[in-house]
């Protein structure tokens, strides 16, 4: 019974949403057009998405399948138009097959190249190991770029600014007390994030100071983010209501 | 009155001279005077891309007046080709204290860098080339050319002694590391205090197990060059060996490719750790998506249909951080965050029962484990972490005093 009625929803849900643009489209609010049919497209994809609100529904399922096909497929051209052809089939493919080619062919790219292949490797039982070379030459070229990269944004970056005179000629007390602030959120977020001690005693209490710090820059960053995400919201709806309803102006 | 006029008078006549010069100043090229100690230099620590260029401040400095910069690639050339104007009031030694460090007299000399194959672009230049260069001061229709001729050549430098720092930060972490994985290895018993989201993973297991329901792994969105990624793969590992052992249904989603096939090589070998390489199943570790938003959907679904027991959301998250918690809470699950992500941290505070903030995830898959390695390692993040307290401290009491050399130290160039 319940299953029927979340069939006869949908149906009528679909209903009405044709109706709707039958109606836009015979008064003129939207144009019969290639133009006309993206926004019906895209206002039934965008209602489709938010349907799940509701609850798991076939509409959902299909956009979601939708979507995760439509990403595969355009990965597929990006990965072809801004790696493979530029870096492997434009400088070594076309100069070592084509008579035409005016450059030589960079026969150092073979080398990524069968490292790539290895990659694919994985699907041979016999063979799958070579993938494993492929995998150590990434992991550790991930870790030695981020190293460097790391030590200089996370702890250079960081240290700097907070090496701030507490006082100096020229500034407020507030603004000692703000450096003192800092000092202080700094040092006890790190004694946080000690883990060889038991957070007892003094350096319990400082932890839970540094909690608190962590809290309160949480919620701002809550706050924040929710006002990012609501003018994501604001302009779905401006499409819903302005380019395919016509309700705004 | 008569007074009265009289001050006036005099005033005026005084005043003219004034005014006169006022003018005669005004019109500034008359009055260029031009700077001096005029040098050209290879640009050290760089790639071998640029020239440095440097000369004194002159006393006719203004926004009105220009320096013009001219390039030649021969001595006696004719210096038509301008490299670089820049106002006079403008680029000092003190914008670049990676060459000239933090000396007081660096506001009294000028500073700039040029590229010069991207000034000669498109013309074939020979990588040993000399570029010369000469200087004017310019304002309005006048013009003053320096007669002295700088000249340097552009060379690349293997190393970048600036990062010096850098380096010696990573050689001192690592000894720290090396000799507490050392002193781990001889005591396994090292203590490491309690770390409460990790107490509830065998909770969540042992109900995902109890309920017949799976668990469900969930990749955040780097790949394996991120540091988050490997703690996360790490973790995993752990969850994988336990969930062989409750003989559970474990599900790992991901959004790279690599990094699944780092999951299944790693979920496997927890399988054969467990004894239970048959249990293992490849298509239980599998690509749900690689762009961001399908993947949310994506996995969304999964949630909501498959309903597991338990969610694990590890890894670097980004804005899909909230929309997957959210699903997850309301299917009912048990669910445990980890992230580096403190954009992301929130959403997760906020919808899973337990998170592991920032660097308690890299601490994770210490605790689960107890390998020495790790544990070590911990240790010496802990010690380094105390250290960075120390430096803070003293750094602060002694820029507050005007002694600034500790701040310049961890200067990040």
């Amino acid at each position: 019974m319940r299953k029927d009625s979340g069939f006869f929803i949908l149906v009528g849900a679909m209903g009405l949403f044709v109706s709707i643009n039958i109606f836009l489209m015979t008064s003129g609010k939207l144009p019969f057009s290639f133009d006309g049919f993206g926004i019906i497209l895209g206002a039934g994809l965008t209602l489709a998405i938010y349907s799940f609100l509701y609850k798991d529904n076939a509409a959902f399922k299909i956009v979601e399948n939708l979507y995760v096909g439509v990403s595969l497929g355009y990965t597929i051209i990006i990965t072809w138009f801004n790696f493979l052809k530029p870096d492997l089939y434009d400088p070594l493919i076309i100069p070592m097959f084509s008579k035409a080619a005016t450059k030589s062919p960079q026969y150092a790219l073979i080398i990524p190249s069968l490292l790539g292949l290895f990659m694919l490797l994985r699907f041979s039982r016999r063979l799958s190991w070579l993938s494993r070379w492929t995998f150590a030459f990434v992991v550790g070229l991930g870790a030695g770029v981020s190293i460097p990269r790391v030590i200089s944004a996370f702890i250079l970056e960081q240290i700097k600014p907070s090496l701030h005179p507490v006082f100096s000629g020229g500034e407020t007390i507030f603004s000692s007390i703000n450096t003192l602030l800092i000092m202080l959120g700094v040092i006890s977020v790190l004694i946080y994030f000690i883990f060889s001690v038991e957070h007892k005693g003094a350096i319990g209490k400082v932890s839970k100071i540094g909690i608190w710090f962590l809290m309160i820059s949480f919620g701002a960053s809550f706050g924040y983010t929710v006002m990012g995400r609501l003018s994501l919201l604001i302009g779905r709806i401006q499409f819903l209501l302005k380019d395919w309803l016509g309700i705004l102006q | 009155m008569k007074v009265l006029k009289k001050t006036f008078f005099i005033t005026a006549i005084f005043s003219i001279p004034f005014f006169i010069t006022t003018i005669l100043f005004a019109q500034l090229p008359a009055f260029l005077i031009p700077p001096a100690e005029f040098k050209a230099f290879d640009t050290p620590n760089d790639a071998g891309e640029t020239v440095s260029l440097t000369w004194s401040a002159s006393p006719s400095d203004a926004p009105d007046v220009f320096y013009i910069l001219y390039i030649d690639r021969d001595k006696d050339g004719a210096f038509e080709k301008e490299a670089m104007r820049i106002k006079s009031n403008t680029s000092y030694r003190t914008g670049a204290p990676e060459i000239y460090g933090y000396k007081k007299g660096n506001g009294n000399y000028h500073y700039v860098q040029l590229f010069p194959r991207k000034i000669f672009n498109g013309e074939t230049i020979d990588k040993k080339q000399v570029y010369y260069f000469k200087l004017a001061i310019a304002a309005g229709d006048s013009k003053i050319i320096l007669d002295t001729i700088a000249s340097a050549r552009a060379q690349g430098n293997w190393l970048h002694m600036k990062k010096a720092n850098n380096f010696a930060i990573l050689i001192i972490l690592s000894a720290i590391i090396l000799y507490f994985i050392v002193h781990a290895r001889r005591n396994p018993n090292m203590f490491l205090r309690k770390i409460g989201g990790l107490d509830a993973v065998d909770e969540a297991l042992g109900r995902a197990t109890e309920m017949g329901k799976p668990v469900l792994f969930v990749h955040g969105l780097t790949s394996m060059g991120s540091i988050s990624t490997i703690a996360a793969i790490s973790i995993l590992g752990r969850i994988a060996r336990k969930i062989a052992d409750y003989d559970a249904n474990l599900k790992v989603v991901n959004n790279d490719p690599i990094v699944m096939s780092v999951s299944q090589e790693v979920v496997k070998e927890s399988y054969l750790e467990a004894g239970r390489p048959d249990a293992y199943n490849p298509d239980n570790v599998f690509l749900v998506a690689s762009e961001q938003f399908p993947y949310v959907a994506a996995v969304g679904g999964i949630m909501t249909r498959e309903r597991p027991a338990a969610n694990f959301f590890v890894g670097y998250f980004y804005a899909e951080a909230l929309i997957l918690a959210e699903t997850g809470a309301t299917t009912g699950a048990i669910q445990i965050a980890g992230t580096d992500a403190y954009t992301q941290l929130p959403f997760f505070i906020t919808t899973c029962d337990y998170t592991l903030i920032g660097e308690e995830l890299y601490a994770a898959s210490a605790y689960l484990s107890r390998e020495p390695m790790l544990m070590g390692t911990l240790r010496a993040q802990d010690v380094g972490k105390g250290l960075l307290i120390l430096v803070l401290i003293l750094g602060t009491i002694l820029a507050s005093f005007g002694l600034t050399f500790i701040t310049h130290l961890f200067e990040a160039f």
